[in-house]
């Protein structure tokens, strides 16, 4: 079976169950998923565990293999992960730091692995921050640093935690459209957003987790619906449809000026 | 664009090859500051035909090969090794305040030489001039064991290890003070003076000891270098890059804690450079575990090397505890190097 499957994936933390034996849709190559859902949901937790970066029930499968039985150098080789945010401390500058993370797991040759890494933060449009160190930078220079990271091992699993999260408009579109670019050569994408606007733009598929199970999958438009959006979040919400045909998902509130 | 960013980078990393080997000829020129220093005023040129294996007077001989040698020597390893093992301690516990001794060794390996000095219990069939080094070096180990057991049963995160290794150290100090209570005044002095460390007993065997260890755990140290490094970017990063971090941290922890043991078994507890030192090498050099290592090894050499030289010279005619000094010339660098840091 190709893509990525799990099933009956189950997380506690103490005697609090953040995820009950959720499944996820088989997710094929060349689409990008989005995790969507209220604070505590279970996004981050799912996404983590998928990584085997979260201790947990249930299996999880890459093209047939069981990630949870893959020495680790071996699925470094086939999973990057993008974590919400890189520590503020380290004086490494950008460019070590993402040919660490070609270099930590296994053998490289320097020369190669310098040229790739470099050749990744060029793509990213980050080459000039390359010899920064990371505590110089801002929380959004950081997490493209990290998305170089997470890509610069050229996984064919992506998963992507708040993504855009620091990110200015133009850096948004940019990481967003390196994602699809990555799908469309045939990767599996996975990411955390909470911008649904961004979500609805971007996504094939969109998986709406709601107390640690999956309340809904589908298109953007069979999931941002105003009546999910109000079972799962409890807002009152408007879709609208643009004029060439891509939907908009306004928010009312108490205190918001009408549109 | 990335051609000449990825030049100035290998630029970058050729300077920092450069500042680790000058502090290597740094450390060597401070070896023989040392060496030339001392109560007996040898001249210059006397103690020089004496290590190059020229004519010298016997007493000459004496004093440089079997005095002042071994003393400039196991300072020099002392330095690197506390620095080494501080540095590495630093990146797996995830912590800048870490330093060798945070796990409870020093006061484990005080306790080990309290046992053996005031209540005369030793090792059977050590000598007796390793009798007090060898039950430190044991004592710390058995600490060192012990929190890895703790750790295993618990899941050894590093706020889990830091908790068991203040707590071993509370142990081991109280029970510490428990056998000073019971010393004799002789007995207490001479504890006292072990624990503020210094280079007065030291041997030609000891020297070889610390050297032999260093040389078996250099090499591991270098060969995590990149692992180390990732872990700098957080655990989670690590992982996904493919790094075993509990492995990592546990044989790290096993690395560090040999260190600290043998260093303090053999001329007690030492106190900044294996705090500071990794911070000087870091302002100096970056994180890249590549060269932060070595450039860490060499600094704590550098530093300590120089403390036993003052030692000898501030106070004329009296040998200061090492220990001592290493925080006295030891702190200013550092506060200049913060404020130096701050300022940019």
């Amino acid at each position: 079976m190709r893509g990525l499957l799990a099933r009956g994936i189950h997380v506690r933390f103490g005697t609090r169950h953040v995820l009950e034996g959720l499944d996820l849709p088989p997710l094929a190559p060349g689409e990008v998923t989005v995790l969507a859902g209220p604070n505590a949901a279970g996004k981050s937790t799912l996404l983590r565990a998928i990584a085997q970066l979260q201790p947990h029930r249930g299996e999880v499968t890459l093209d047939g293999e069981n990630l949870a039985r893959m020495a680790a150098q071996a699925r470094a080789r086939l999973v990057g992960f993008m974590p919400q945010t890189l520590p503020a401390g380290s004086s490494l500058v950008a460019l070590e730091s993402v040919i660490a993370a070609l270099r930590a797991g296994g053998a490289m040759p320097a020369a190669q692995a310098d040229a790739t890494a470099m050749a990744v933060m060029e793509k990213l449009g980050i080459a000039a921050l390359a010899l920064e160190p990371l505590s110089a930078m801002s929380g959004g220079q950081r997490q493209m640093v990290s998305l170089a990271q997470a890509i610069v091992r050229d996984p064919r699993l992506l998963l992507l935690d708040e993504p855009t999260s620091a990110l200015d408009m133009a850096r948004q579109v940019r990481l967003l459209s390196e994602l699809r670019r990555l799908a469309g050569e045939g990767r599996i994408v996975v990411a955390v957003l909470h911008d649904l606007a961004l979500a609805a733009q971007w996504a094939d598929r969109i998986v709406l987790l709601h107390d640690g199970r999956t309340h809904a999958v589908g298109t953007p438009e069979e999931v941002l619906t105003p009546a999910l959006l109000a079972e799962v979040y409890g807002v009152t919400a408007r879709v609208e449809r643009c004029s060439r045909g891509r939907i908009m998902v306004l928010i009312d509130g108490e205190h918001a000026p009408a549109c | 664009m990335s051609g000449q960013v990825l030049e100035r980078y290998h630029r970058q990393s050729r300077r920092n090859a450069m500042l680790v080997a000058l502090l290597a000829v740094a450390a060597l020129v401070a070896l023989l500051l040392d060496l030339v220093t001392g109560p007996a005023g040898l001249p210059l040129a006397d103690t020089l035909r004496a290590l190059s294996g020229g004519e010298v007077a016997r007493g000459t001989q004496v004093i440089v090969w079997d005095v002042r040698l071994p003393v400039a020597v196991m300072a020099l390893l002392v330095g690197a090794a506390l620095a080494l093992a501080g540095a590495e301690m630093q990146t797996v516990l995830e912590n800048p305040l870490a330093e060798p001794f945070t796990l409870g060794v020093s006061s484990s390996a005080a306790l080990g030489a309290a046992v053996a000095i005031v209540l005369g219990l030793t090792l059977p069939g050590l000598p007796p001039v390793w009798s007090v080094s060898g039950n430190a070096f044991l004592f710390a180990l058995g600490a060192l064991g012990l929190l890895q057991l703790l750790g295993r049963i618990r899941g050894g995160g590093p706020e889990v290890l830091i908790l068991f290794g203040v707590a071993l150290n509370f142990t081991a100090a109280a029970l510490l003070s428990l056998v000073q209570f019971v010393a004799s005044a002789d007995a207490l002095q001479q504890l006292v003076f072990w624990t503020m460390g210094s280079l007065a007993a030291v041997q030609w065997p000891g020297v070889a000891m610390i050297a032999i260890i260093l040389a078996a755990t250099v090499p591991f140290s270098l060969r995590a270098a990149w692992k180390l490094t990732a872990l700098r970017l957080g655990e989670d990063q690590a992982r996904s890059f493919g790094v075993d971090v509990a492995g990592l941290r546990r044989w790290t922890l096993l690395r560090v804690s040999i260190l600290a043991a043998a260093a303090v078994s053999m001329v007690g507890v030492i106190g900044f450079v294996g705090l500071a030192g990794p911070h000087i090498a870091r302002m100096l050099v970056g994180e890249n575990h590549r060269v932060f290592l070595p450039a860490s090894l060499l600094t704590g050499a550098l530093v300590m090397s120089l403390a036993s030289t003052l030692s000898k010279t501030l106070v004329p005619g009296v040998l200061l505890p090492v220990g001592l000094v290493t925080s006295l010339i030891g702190l200013p660098i550092f506060f200049a190097l913060i404020l130096r840091g701050r300022r940019r």
